[in-house]
């Protein structure tokens, strides 16, 4: 294991800068649940390298549990956005503004 | 060394993608290059020595819940983004200046870990991950079932048709 930790979390954390401006940037709802995706998996990526630096299994079971939330998340999430699709006939989150008062 | 080589080629490979992902018009496309970057982070999990996440990672992310996004791109029609009618153009500025912001901040205070604890030996296997799972998070592990159960439940009912 010659790759040092903080090369890992570096990754994670650019891999996450790029989910975030996907999120920010993007006005289809379906770019902006992959952008999340993405910070996600940085953030779980990170947790498995600081797990590792301390020698720890427990941060690996916490990132199984975040997989399973993120999974549960995906499917609701795009439940809604089918919905919305149905409804609205678009997913432009510059058009949902049917809660704004 | 090997593992150092592969690193840094998935690496490169998994910011490349992820950019291609956030910043492609077409949504398969952003699809599918999300999913060379889930596999680039499954090879990260198996070089950190957690060789049973990393077949999760596979079999969950880029098996079943990105084959999910598919099937509602397919569903949707594909449909691309609109031109953009930049009704406010400091927007997209704005974006790139906090995504930017976030980076910095990310790689500045991360990259400057040392490794403090002793670099461990722990291999997440999954009898090693299997037994810390019915033993002390027996009660989260089992809460997870329900959680994706009201999960599938809710999703089943937003999409479900009114007569």
């Amino acid at each position: 294991m010659t790759v040092p930790i903080s090369h890992f979390v570096t990754f994670a954390a650019v891999l996450f800068a790029i989910g975030a401006a996907g999120v920010l940037l993007r006005r289809s709802g379906i770019s902006i649940l992959l952008g999340i995706e993405l910070m996600l998996n940085a953030a779980n990526l990170a947790l498995v390298a600081f797990g590792r630096q301390h020698g720890q299994l427990d941060a690996q079971v916490f990132v199984f549990f975040v997989m399973a939330v993120a999974a549960a998340e995906v499917a609701v999430g795009l439940a809604l956005l089918v919905a919305i699709f149905r409804k609205q006939r678009s997913i432009d989150v510059d058009r949902l503004n049917v809660m704004r008062w | 060394m090997m593992g150092t080589a592969v690193f840094y080629l998935v690496a490169v490979v998994g910011v490349v993608s992820a950019i291609a992902a956030v910043s492609h018009k077409n949504p398969v496309v952003n699809v599918l290059s999300l999913v060379v970057t889930l596999f680039c982070i499954a090879v990260s999990y198996a070089l950190l020595g957690a060789e049973f996440l990393a077949a999760a990672q596979i079999l969950v992310y880029a098996g079943a819940i990105l084959v999910l996004f598919l099937f509602v791109v397919m569903l949707l029609g594909a449909p691309e983004e609109p031109p953009a009618g930049e009704r406010r153009p400091f927007q997209r500025a704005a974006g790139l200046a906090l995504a930017g912001i976030t980076a910095a901040g990310g790689v500045a205070v991360l990259a400057g870990i040392r490794a403090a604890g002793p670099a461990g030996a722990a291999q997440g296997t999954a009898d090693a991950l299997g037994r810390l799972l019915t033993g002390p998070y027996l009660f989260a592990f089992e809460f997870i079932s329900v959680l994706l159960l009201a999960a599938m439940v809710g999703a089943l009912m937003l999409v479900k048709r009114k007569h």
